[in-house]
């Protein structure tokens, strides 16, 4: 789904100034096979933007949906929010913390997953919820779990 | 709001006050009277507003707001002490000090820092929160400044500094919520990032979480080592700042009680870096009139501010060949230390330790550079700052107020009134107008005081008229900056003006890296306004008045080294040992990048 291109390309689709700085940060960081921002994705926007890397830094390590550290080739983002709560969550995210082997906001070893809690998903109708990259899982059990672990570990 | 009105009625505690329209709640009380506690806004900085110290109750208004950043309006009744403000003070002061490390006995700040103030004064309870302090490391990788990240209270004074003030970016407001920071890129640390050293951080600093990265064991190591032989010279800067630290009056000049000072301290020569300002003016006069006679690049722009050139390195490289060629005041002085004297006296230069004290940290990354070598060591081998010095004062147990005035050696230690006023914006442009008039014109200027180039005006120009017998009467545009921020905008000025028409309208430029030049340089003691600078330079422009030498090429001791050693100014010598090249670094990490210029390539053909 997401369209793989380099840094040099999506630099060019951008505009200089602060305005368009959160949309390049998304851009370079979805490009990136570890889903993060490195330091030369930084210099880089910072350069094209006309504005000091310092900046750039802050601005990328305040929001909490910008990664300065690689993190796994899928990232799993289970719903916090209050419906998908009390449907089961949290024994969701007991189970995938089992499986993965990993606590929430670390990376497995191999670098293939991420695990994370994300605000509300907006897919209340099929809680409980989690992501992985761009794909919505809903109607969660723990016995799902494995599976659906299983199927992305086969994929590649 | 009334719209009309320029000014605005209103009650602070009671007192009825009118001030104009837009005032901050703040200094409207300040008209009214009342002192408002506050802990992050300093006077010269726009208001981070982050602390909440100086909330204040306006009547009718349920919301408490910051005094520092709200504006008056009209008819307001505001509350600036209440049972509920006293209270909500004191428990954000608790919690700021619940994050702080609090080290006062060995901390840099103690006894000038804000936050310990406010603390005692507001008799606040130490204990009252869980002491919650991250240990987070230091940052040592700068040779100017440190950062003890525990002590930091997140004000943002040094984010604003450095990116409003100076313009330099190398830091930023980083994370967020408890996590908050000041960090640079990747917190990869001021010694790789676009720092230029300047220093202004450490002086905004309330609490000593920035501090100069201290040399004052290696020189009482030095000092109290019987076989080495230490000698120190002082920047102009530095007689006027020790007096207001020893209860004397700020801007009062205490050039004999300093080389006292010096002296009792144990240091076995006290020479002064005010002797080669001087030497400064002749070699940097006769490169600008060379420039001037042969075509060469103009405008010609100071390099005595090592804050300055790194910046220029840094954000204008191609700059560097417009720079004079010529090493600061302090880096000659360590050249001819370890040559000149050395050999004078018969000593050996690998037992000399050469300190100097300087009003500035950026002086600690200029003595380490690679080129500033040219004696066979390094030429100056320690630098302390102001601050430093006035510890080193209070470790002896010296009564500084009351010592007996003492004189500098007599070679290298003699200098005129040009030489003094360099400590203060627009000194050098000055001290370099008076001889170039003279060595232009066959004599003096009439009047010796060019006020054109003084005062605390960020960019400041003037033109003058330079009769020359040999080049017939020049008119010369100079300006001056100070502040880097200033600096960048001239020189984007003059960068316009090359690019439009080939030629800038100056032909000499003086930059210096900190606000109110270096009286207000990144070394000197914390806390110091706008104001407190320029009462410093105007205590080095009454030295200047007074003393009976006012112009570089009249100092005796300059002939004498021209005579002895140098031969004449710009001479291959000269340029062996004063002279230096310039090198282009990486906006993101300061780091060398390419070399620039190239010494002993000036345009000087003697």
């Amino acid at each position: 789904m997401r369209k793989e291109m380099n840094t040099q390309e999506i630099l060019q689709r951008h505009g200089k100034g602060a305005d368009e700085l959160l949309g390049l940060l998304h851009e370079l960081q979805d490009a990136h096979e570890r889903h993060y921002l490195p330091p030369e994705s930084l210099g880089a926007a910072a350069e094209h933007m006309g504005l000091p890397a310092s900046e750039v830094y802050g601005v990328a390590s305040f929001y909490t949906m910008f990664s300065l550290k690689p993190r796994g080739r899928y990232i799993v983002r289970v719903c916090q929010s209050p419906p998908c709560h009390l449907l089961g969550s949290t024994d969701v995210s007991r189970e995938l913390v089992k499986e993965l082997g990993v606590q929430l906001g670390e990376t497995t070893a191999d670098g293939m997953f991420t695990l994370e809690m994300s605000s509300c998903l907006g897919v209340c109708g099929v809680a409980p919820a989690m992501m992985i990259n761009d794909e919505v899982y809903g109607n969660l059990t723990v016995a799902r779990i494995g599976e659906i672990i299983d199927e992305k570990r086969s994929a590649t | 709001m009334n719209m009309s009105n320029s000014t605005v009625q209103l009650h602070i505690d009671g007192h009825q006050v009118e001030v104009a329209a837009g005032t901050t709640i703040l200094d409207a009380a300040k008209q009214a009277g009342v002192q408002v506690p506050t802990l992050c806004h300093h006077q010269n900085l726009s208001p981070t507003a982050s602390c909440g110290v100086c909330i204040v109750e306006i009547e009718g208004s349920p919301a408490l707001k910051r005094a520092c950043c709200t504006p008056v309006e009209p008819g307001q009744k505001i509350t600036t002490n209440s049972q509920q403000l006293r209270g909500l003070r004191k428990s954000l002061v608790e919690l700021i000090l619940s994050n702080h490390a609090v080290e006062c006995p060995t901390c840099a700040s103690n006894g000038k820092c804000e936050l310990q103030d406010l603390a005692n004064s507001m008799g606040v309870e130490f204990d009252r929160f869980e002491k919650v302090v991250d240990k987070r490391p230091n940052d040592t990788t700068s040779v100017s400044i440190s950062r003890e990240p525990n002590k930091c209270i997140a004000c943002g004074r040094c984010v604003t500094v450095c990116n409003e003030i100076q313009t330099v970016n190398a830091i930023t407001m980083s994370d967020r919520g408890f996590d908050v920071a000041v960090g640079t890129f990747f917190n990869e640390g001021l010694g790789n990032s676009s720092c230029v050293n300047c220093g202004q951080c450490t002086v905004f600093c309330p609490t000593g979480a920035l501090r100069e990265r201290s040399e004052t064991d290696s020189v009482w190591n030095a000092i109290l080592d019987p076989k080495k032989v230490v000698v120190v010279q002082e920047a102009p800067a530095i007689r006027v700042s020790l007096a207001e630290e020893f209860g004397l009056d700020m801007g009062e000049v205490t050039v004999g009680k300093m080389y006292a000072a010096l002296k009792r301290l144990g240091f076995d020569y006290v020479f002064d870096t005010n002797f080669t300002a001087d030497l400064t003016i002749l070699e940097e006069g006769t490169e600008l009139i060379d420039r001037v006679k042969t075509g060469g690049k103009l405008p010609l722009i100071t390099s005595c501010s090592p804050g300055w050139i790194k910046f220029m390195e840094t954000y204008f490289p191609d700059f560097g060949e417009y720079t004079s060629t010529c090493k600061s005041p302090q880096q000659m002085f360590g050249a001819l230390v370890k040559t000149y004297f050395a050999k004078e006296r018969g000593i050996d230069p690998a037992d000399v330790v050469s300190v100097s004290i300087m009003p500035c940290t950026a002086k600690k990354f200029e003595a380490r550079r690679p080129e500033m070598r040219d004696s066979g060591f390094q030429d100056v081998d320690y630098v302390l700052t102001t601050r430093e010095l006035v510890r080193m004062i209070k470790e002896a147990r010296l009564d500084f107020k009351n010592l007996p005035e003492e004189s500098a050696t007599d070679i290298m230690g003699a200098y005129t009134g040009a030489a003094t006023i360099f400590g203060a914006t627009g000194g050098v442009m000055e001290a370099a107008i008076r001889s170039a008039y003279y060595l232009l014109v066959g004599q003096s200027l009439a009047n010796l005081d060019v006020k054109i180039v003084r005062g605390m005006e960020g960019i400041k120009e003037g033109t003058l008229s330079i009769p020359s017998k040999e080049l017939g009467t020049l008119d010369v545009k100079v300006a001056v900056a100070h502040g880097l921020g200033n600096a960048r905008k001239l020189l984007d000025k003059v960068r316009r003006q090359i690019a439009e028409t080939g030629k800038s309208e100056y032909a000499f430029i003086e930059i210096m890296a900190c606000p109110g030049g270096c009286v207000g340089g990144g070394g000197q003691p914390y806390g110091c306004t706008i104001a407190d600078r320029a009462r410093r330079g105007e205590g080095l422009y009454r030295e200047d008045a007074g003393m009976a030498k006012r112009q570089s090429h009249e100092n005796p001791e300059v002939a004498r080294i021209y005579k002895e050693f140098l031969t004449s100014p710009g001479s291959e010598k000269s340029h062996q040992l004063l002279h230096t090249c310039y090198w282009e670094r990486s906006i993101q990490s300061g780091s060398c990048l390419e070399l620039k210029t190239h010494k002993h390539a000036a345009s000087h053909a003697h």
